[in-house]
This record gives C-alpha cells, structure tokens and sequence, in this order.
C-alpha cells in the first residue's frame, strides 16, 4: 500500500496497526506528533488502546513499566527533553525486563535552547539497557517500530526497545512510504503471551524488589546476556519481516562497500545524504563506501570489524557530542571494535549536525577528501575534530 | 519455576529470576526476620480496648486483626520498633529488653 | 542523488501562512501520481510572522539526500513584505523562476529581487483567495501557480488528484472544498510570467 507520509505518522500508524494495550502519552512539547495522531485513532476509536495521558515523561514511562508488568503490551513515544526526564525509568523499565517499545525522535538537549535534530537524547541512554534502532527515513521508522515489538519481547531478550528517527528531518518529512496490511502486521507481532505478569491470578508476579549486592551483580549480568542474545534475535525478526515486505535489514547497513578503501560510519538520516555524496565519487573513480549502523545497542563489533577489515581510511561521524575530550560515542564504539583486526585502517571522528545543523552533500565530499589525503600522505592528524561550525582557522 | 524460598545467597545467576521477579505472593512467610529483634512488644490484653490505632502503625504488618479484635504478635515478623508502644493510647503496649518473646 | 528529472522547490513564508502545509499538500499530491517526493519545513521560532522555509524535493527515483536545499529549480515566495528580509532568489537555478505572492506585475517586482535576471511569476493570491474564500489564505494559490510554472506534474490529474486530498483533508467542512478547487483554477489562469 503505498502512500505519503511524515515519520511520526508512519510511527503512529505503525501504533495502530499493532493497537497496543496501553500507551503512556504526554502529547506536548517536547513530545512528538505520534501521540497527537495516535490519539486521534482512539477517539475514532479504531484501537483498543488504553491511552493514559499524563503530567510527564517520568510518568508515561511509569505507565508502561506498570502496565507492562501487568502484561500488558505497552508502548511511548518522547524526543529530547522527554527522553531525559524519563531517564530513571528507562533503567527500571530495562532491569525489571520489560519489553516496552518506545518511538524517540531524535532532538537536541537544551541548552542553550535548542529543539532540531541531533542524536544527543538517545545516544545519552545508550547505557540504560535498552536495545537501540535507528532509521534512515520514515520507511525505516515504520518497519523498524513493527520490528521492535517481537524483538524485545522474545523470552531470551525481554529487553525495551528505543527505536530512533531524526527529528524534523525526518518525524516531519512527508516522504513515499509502502505501508503493510494491518492484518499482516497483526500476525507479526502476535499477542502478546508472557510467562509470569502481576495479574497472573495462578502466580501473582512481585516485580522490581530490592536488590542486595549478593544478587544485583548476578541480575545485570543476566541483563547484559540478554543483550548479545538481541543482536541475533533481531536477525531473525528482520528476515520474517522480509518475507512479509519484501524489505531487508542487517545490524547495518553496508554501501558500495564491496572493495571500499574509503568509508563512512554514521546513522540516520545524514547515511542518505552521504550515499549520494559516495555516488558520486564512485562515479569518478573514488573507491568510497559507507556502513550506515542501524542497531546501536547491542552494538555490531565483530561485524563492524569484519565490515571495515580491507578499507584504507575510515571516518566515523558522530552526530552528538559526548564530551569525552575523546571523540564521541559512535567513534568509541567503532574504535574499539576494530581494535582485533590485524591491520586497522586509518581512523577519524567527526561530530557533525549538532542543534540541526544541516549536512549537505558538499560536507560529506569533503570527508572523503580528508580520507583520501589521509591514506596518501599517512598522516592522521587531528583525530577528533568538528564539522560544520564556523571558526577562524588556525 | 523456582521459589523464593529456594533462591539464596549461593544461586547461580542461571537459577534467578530475570529482573529478580517473584512468581508468588507472601513469600514473607518464608523468612523469620522476627530473629534480628532485639526490643520485644508485650500486649497486655487486658488494658487494651481494641482501637486498632497500632495495627496500621505497625510497619511490618505484625499485628494480627480477626473479627475485629487484634491479636498475639506475630513474632516471626515483628522487628521490634517499638512505634506500637509509643502510638497506643491505652498502654497496652510495652518494649522489654531482649528479642525474645515473654 | 540529484537527478536531471528532480524538482526542486523552496517556499518562503511567515508563520501561520500555510507554506507548510502547502508543501505537504504538493508532495501528497505528487505522491498519488506516482512520483517520489519529499516535503519538509525547515523550524525558526515557532512563532506567528517569523520567516519560515519549507522544501519540496519531486523525482522520478527515490531522493536519499535528506539536506536542506541549497540549490532550487522554483522558488515561491507566499509574502511580498519578505523580499526585503530574506535573499529568496539565492542559489535559485538559472532556468529556473521564482513565484511570488503580489499585485504587482512582474517587471514591477523584479528590481526588489536584488539582480536576480530570469523567470518571474506573480500572482495576487490574496486578491483571489479573500474573493472566493472570504479569508487571506495565499498557499492555496501558490501551489497552483508552481504547479502551473514548473510543469512538475501532470494539471488535469493534478486537479483529480487534490480534490481527493481536500476531500480527505477536509472530511468535517465540506463546503470549503469547492471554493479552494475555484481558487486554484483561478490562480492557475492568472499567474502573470515575465
């Protein structure tokens, strides 16, 4: 069914097509359109959803944790701000092993005051236990959402799912979409059965008790397990969606990569625009290619390893600052990733994007000509440096 | 399905719980935490007139209430706090030293 | 990547004016006449009167680029009062044109259009929307004379196919879909090239 839509409509629709148990809501700033338009659906009522607004992000996300608990299959929506003060509940949700789904629209943290695209919200929940996706565009969005609810509630996984998508740039871009049937939708995801849930009336389920040190370690460990239990999970739930959408998704996405010497690593929206930017130097002869990282958490190093193994130069774009005076945290992982290989190639950070600053094409050839200056002259240089900004030069 | 009163400081982690949940109600029962008190209630059934000021007081749910008279301590429960003593109106409460029951 | 086929257009508008809800209507409609689209505003202060953007990308293939456009085949300018603010013909391609709401004609506006040497386009949306529809709604009009100067799409199956989208759009007020169908023809007839 093909149709033309913004991300958030995508998500919301994707929410319907799934008609959820329970959506915790806070539908105003800094939330998203996505509980707007879903609202709608439950005044129509065309779900069956439980929609319980609220008077926060901390307490949406306690409305899932709860309801979740109860067995009830529970899902968010929030971006930036929203994202942060829910911040102690997505590791409750995540150690009580809660397979809630939540959509993030990727915005800026203020300050200074700021509300356009950048990865800093979820890219600062990265270590909260939640299993992380992003999209590249609103089609990415949809099925990424349908995706995430047979991922996380897996019995071997039972983790949250954050799936991402650029804010404006894509929560408010109405691009072509190819929508799925509602009923095959409904048949993906299933119902959702879990073992043991507070309403259990042969087992009445106690959840999240305090947790002494003789057995926090034992739980987070359990917790981690889970984790690198996803990343195949989330293989197998991608090649059943194929055959429903004809649609296929990896850990990431790999980009003319076949005999690459010069790669891009990054995420999101800013992957299309680059492989534009690589078409182009492909078409005069510059061998340039580009991984796109879909999932994040749990993070694809092994396969990042072998992805990169026979490139000559690779920069990784990072589009949040981490503050860690070391580059930022897509280059931490991609760093330590290709840590194993025998020969590494050249490696380079670049934040870019930051409070929406747009990437154009222009910016992403002029990577690629760092990289190739690189891989001819040997020298690095400066390792970890910024895109975009204006600067007196040095 | 394991039991609370099977998991203990010497489970492995393949043996617990994700998230450390319990599959079944009242697994207080199953543990004595009467044995860390060391102030002890004694109800002096006499003086008491049945308020049932101390039941909600009582942190521990150590009091038990039937046919709306409270009854006996729960020793097994009751910590010792002493938060019964103080709020009774009748004196029909006391703390003596000592963790045992009189 | 940018393909000869791609349509590239820029709205410049106020907040409040309905730039970007004309831009989404564009890429609606050229979504059902099979094209790949993309529709998308660029925020400033969320506040009514503040200089907004918007984008329209229409092709052919699948556009990947998820930038900002630099570099526009048609611009439309839905406020007259913002060609003293805002370089709106900058990066405009040659052979391309831009289109602006006024009542003035062509040759009148060009010189406000700071050396700008091809095509422009006006139309007095105002005019035409406050006579069939009561109200100052210049989107609507607008989108007709884009649709009209830059070819982009097919017009008789432009007018079949945002009838459907008003009808969708406008499910609770019905009425008002005959008067924007009106406006839209009339903007079409009247949009002055020179």
């Amino acid at each position: 069914m093909s149709n033309c839509l913004s991300g958030n409509e995508a998500v919301a629709y994707a929410i319907k097509q799934i008609n959820p148990d329970v959506m915790g809501a806070f539908p105003i700033t800094p939330s998203t359109e996505i509980p707007e338009h879903f609202a709608q659906y439950v005044a129509d009522g065309e779900v069956d959803t439980e929609y319980v607004t609220v008077e926060s992000e901390h307490s949406s996300m306690s409305v899932c944790v709860a309801a979740e608990a109860a067995g009830a299959r529970s899902v968010c929506a929030t971006s930036s701000c929203g994202l942060a003060l829910m911040y102690e509940l997505l590791y409750i949700a995540a150690s009580c092993r809660l397979p809630i789904t939540l959509a993030c629209v990727n915005r800026a943290l203020s300050g200074p005051i700021n509300i356009n695209n950048d990865h800093s919200d979820s890219m600062g929940a990265r270590d909260s236990g939640w299993i992380q996706i992003y999209a590249e565009n609103n089609q990415e969005a949809y099925d990424n959402f349908i995706m995430a609810v047979p991922v996380g509630e897996t019995p071997s996984v039972r983790l949250p799912v954050m799936t991402c998508m650029d804010g404006f740039i894509t929560s408010h871009a109405v691009e072509n979409i190819e929508l799925l049937e509602t009923d095959a939708v409904r048949k993906f995801v299933g119902e959702y059965n879990p073992e043991n849930y507070l309403l259990k009336k042969e087992n009445p389920l106690a959840v999240g008790p305090y947790d002494i040190s003789p057995y926090y370690m034992e739980h987070k460990v359990m917790e981690a397990e889970a984790m690198k239990a996803a990343k195949a999970r989330i293989l197998e739930v991608a090649a059943e969606f194929a055959k429903i959408s004809g649609r296929h998704y990896g850990l990431f996405e790999e980009y003319r990569m076949e005999d690459a010497q010069l790669a891009l690593v990054l995420i999101g929206s800013s992957a299309g625009t680059a492989k534009a930017a690589v078409d182009k130097l492909r078409e005069n002869g510059v061998k340039a290619g580009l991984i796109k990282v879909r999932v994040f958490r749990p993070f694809p190093g092994e396969e990042l390893a072998r992805a990169l193994a026979n490139t000559k130069a690779v920069a990784v774009m990072d589009k949040s600052e981490g503050f860690s005076a070391n580059g930022g945290p897509l280059f931490a992982e991609t760093r330590s990733a290709l840590y194993d290989l025998k020969d590494r190639p050249y490696l380079i950070d670049i934040v870019y994007g930051l409070g929406g600053r747009d990437l154009k094409t222009e910016d992403v050839e002029e990577v690629f000509g760092r990289l190739a200056y690189i891989t001819v002259t040997g020298e690095t240089g400066p390792v970890y440096t910024h895109l975009g900004q204006r600067q007196r030069r040095r | 399905m394991i039991h609370a009163k099977d998991i203990n400081e010497h489970t492995p982690l393949e043996d617990l719980t994700p998230g450390g949940e319990i599959y079944e109600a009242g697994t207080a029962r199953d543990f004595n935490t009467g044995t860390w008190r060391t102030d002890t209630p004694v109800f002096i059934a006499q003086a008491c007139k049945h308020c049932m000021l101390c039941v909600p007081f009582c942190p521990d749910i150590a009091i038990p209430v039937k046919d709306g008279k409270r009854l006996e301590f729960d020793y097994m429960h009751c910590k010792g706090c002493g938060i019964c003593e103080n709020v009774c109106p009748f004196a029909a409460i006391k703390m003596v030293t000592g963790g045992e029951p009189i | 990547m940018v393909t000869n086929d791609m349509v590239e257009i820029r709205w410049h508008g106020r907040g409040g004016q309905g730039a970007k809800m004309a831009c989404l209507l564009l890429a609606e409609v050229a979504g059902l006449e099979g094209k790949f689209v993309q529709g998308f505003p660029e925020y400033g202060p969320e506040r009514m009167g503040a200089p907004i953007t918007a984008y329209n990308r229409i092709s052919e293939k699948r556009c990947t680029i998820h930038s900002n456009i630099y570099y526009p085949n048609y611009v439309v300018v839905l406020d007259e009062t913002l060609l003293d603010s805002v370089d709106v013909t900058e990066g405009l391609k040659e052979g391309g044109a831009i289109i602006i709401n006024t009542p003035s004609s062509p040759a009148e506006i060009r010189s406000k259009l700071r050396g700008w040497t091809g095509k422009v386009c006006t139309i007095d949306a105002r005019r035409i929307s406050e006579e069939i529809l009561g109200k100052n709604f210049p989107n609507t009009p607008l989108l007709a004379a884009v649709i009209k100067v830059s070819g982009a799409l097919e017009i008789e199956r432009f007018f079949t196919d945002i009838e459907e989208s008003f009808k969708h759009k406008f499910a609770t007020k019905p009425q008002v879909i005959e008067g924007n169908m009106a406006t839209l023809k009339k903007s079409m007839e009247e949009v002055q090239v020179g």
